[in-house]
């Protein structure tokens, strides 16, 4: 295998994505939010189409829509709308009125698939400085309320009795699933980023014994399944950011298979 | 750790109070009026029917649920131990019994084998939550409760999910816990034969509070008796005859109490 600079590039933007996608990952399985990151994902369509329209980064217009996409889920989902109704509504109709909203910024020839699916070859050392540099933030973000997600995960009420503030943790988490959207669209792209969220931790969960075992396997598999991902797309000269994805769920299947064992004993 | 933006400064002998606490949920009115202060070393059991507000009134007092008027105060640093009615630990999340004795805080290895030892689950640390019993698993959240040295422990219907030589253990292990660490206990139930046996004061919740004192006294009481009934005969007989009940050292007014019914017995 060639490893030419943007290879290299795309493994480390991958790797950095990783790096934070992996233990937040574990909690939008263990919090049943795997809509959640979708619909923040499908947001950034429509921060796309804003950012081009106005002519800014569009990093900063997807950042923009992901947290507002975030915030006002957690604020309507205090409102006794069910989760999964008010996220298949946002969803949805983000996805679609961004997709609407790109078509009027006429005056730019837009790569639609790029924001679909992801242009990891195309990452250039801005683009590593901002992933880096937002995985990293997020990264700390989850380290230093890992406790207070894990306890306010298993139960709001016994975090709550500790002195914890369960809205505020499930806040950071919210803002943290943004920010990766943000950061990780050029990698895999709106479709895949949920994917790379839930996959690699659902595969982890096969032999975990422990949370943060889970979320260290989720960072092994997700990396393997880059390198490996970039592997096979350059080869078999296909879409990388849908090869990362296949690459992981095939692991995910390949491990759900021997691990059945063991599976069928901790899962219940 | 601040516990809310309503602590503030308490009389000293009170851990937490309620002062004309009311709670609406969906606009409906669960908690009434509610008054009530915990202090150091006693036993309360709250009783009332299924929808009386018992539940609420605990999630309340730690912070979970927001009064929409009157208000919570927790002494300042307050150690609060919940043991919540049921717990479902998502299937996802992977959890060892030891992990979640650490959960927030670490412990060391000898206070979690004290832990395991007092939950009955010896040399369990790595098996995952999800792998006890339920009894196992009600023992283990209370064992989980006591690992901070908790100021006041908190129960919401605890027993459940116990055989009844189980729930004998459990309600002794109460009164242990009590003698122990000094804390105070406020535990909730529906189970009658539970207050008999466990509580220095019993409050009768129906919404709002009905009658409260000594347990003799609130079964008297003819709003007590309006929602139970008269309390059968084979409660009282336990509560009278429980070897268990045997005044401690320590606690002079409690044993004073008992006392005070035997003498009243024999007349």
């Amino acid at each position: 295998m060639m490893l030419s600079d943007f290879m290299i590039r795309a493994l480390l933007a991958g790797l950095g994505v990783m790096l934070a996608a992996a233990p937040l990952g574990c909690f939008v399985v263990w919090r049943r939010m795997a809509f959640f990151g979708a619909a923040t994902a499908h947001a950034a369509v429509l921060g796309v189409a804003l950012a081009l329209a106005l002519s800014m980064s569009v990093f900063v217009g997807v950042l923009a829509t992901s947290l507002l996409m975030a915030i006002m889920i957690t604020l309507l989902s205090n409102r006794g709308y069910a989760m999964d109704t008010l996220l298949g509504v946002i969803a949805h109709a983000s996805l679609a009125f961004g997709l609407v909203a790109v078509s009027f910024v006429t005056d730019v020839r837009i790569d639609l698939m790029a924001y679909l699916f992801g242009d990891i070859l195309a990452v250039g050392g801005t683009d590593l400085l901002i992933i880096w540099g937002g995985a990293a933030l997020v990264f700390a973000l989850t380290i230093w309320r890992w406790e207070a997600l894990l306890l306010a995960t298993v139960s709001e009420d016994l975090a709550y009795a500790e002195g914890f503030d369960p809205p505020r943790e499930a806040l950071i988490l919210t803002l943290s699933l943004a920010i990766v959207v943000a950061v990780a669209i050029k990698v895999v792209g709106v479709l895949l980023i949920a994917a790379l969220l839930v996959i690699p931790a659902a595969a982890a969960r096969l032999f975990s014994r422990t949370p943060e075992r889970m979320a260290m396997g989720a960072a092994v598999i997700g990396a393997v399944s880059i390198g490996a991902g970039l592997w096979a797309s350059w080869h078999l000269d296909t879409p990388t950011g849908p090869t990362i994805v296949c690459a992981a769920a095939s692991i995910f299947a390949g491990l759900s298979v021997i691990a059945r064992p063991l599976a069928a004993k901790f899962m219940g | 750790m601040a516990m809310s933006a309503a602590t503030m400064k308490t009389a000293p002998d009170a851990l937490i109070r309620a002062q004309q606490l009311n709670v609406e949920i969906a606009g409906r009115s669960i908690l009434e009026q509610i008054d009530l202060r915990i202090q150091r070393g006693e036993i309360v059991t709250v009783v009332g029917p299924n929808g009386s507000g018992k539940s609420t009134l605990l999630r309340a007092l730690i912070g979970a649920i927001q009064p929409t008027s009157g208000q919570v105060v927790r002494m300042n640093g307050l150690r609060i131990g919940y043991v919540p009615q049921r717990l479902h630990i998502d299937p996802t999340l992977p959890l060892t019994v030891r992990r979640f004795f650490n959960l927030p805080r670490r412990h060391g290895h000898r206070a979690i084998d004290q832990a395991l030892a007092r939950a009955g689950i010896e040399g369990r640390n790595e098996t995952p939550m999800a792998a006890l019993s339920g009894g196992q698993f009600q023992r283990a959240l209370m064992a989980r409760a006591l690992l901070d040295r908790p100021d006041v422990l908190m129960l919401d219907e605890a027993s459940q999910g116990l055989d009844q030589t189980g729930t004998a253990d459990f309600y002794r292990q109460i009164e242990e816990v009590r003698n122990d660490l000094g804390c105070a206990v406020l535990l909730v139930s529906h189970d009658l034969h539970v207050v008999m046996r466990a509580a220095d004061r019993v409050i009768c919740l129906n919404h709002h509070i009905c009658c409260e004192g000594l347990p003799e006294a609130v079964s008297a009481d003819p709003e007590y008796q309006a929602l139970f009934g008269s309390v059968d005969e084979e409660a009282l007989a336990l509560f009278r005859h429980d070897p268990h009940h045997h005044p401690h050292g320590g606690h002079e007014h409690h044993g004073a109490e008992y006392h005070r019914k035997d003498s009243h017995d024999a007349k």
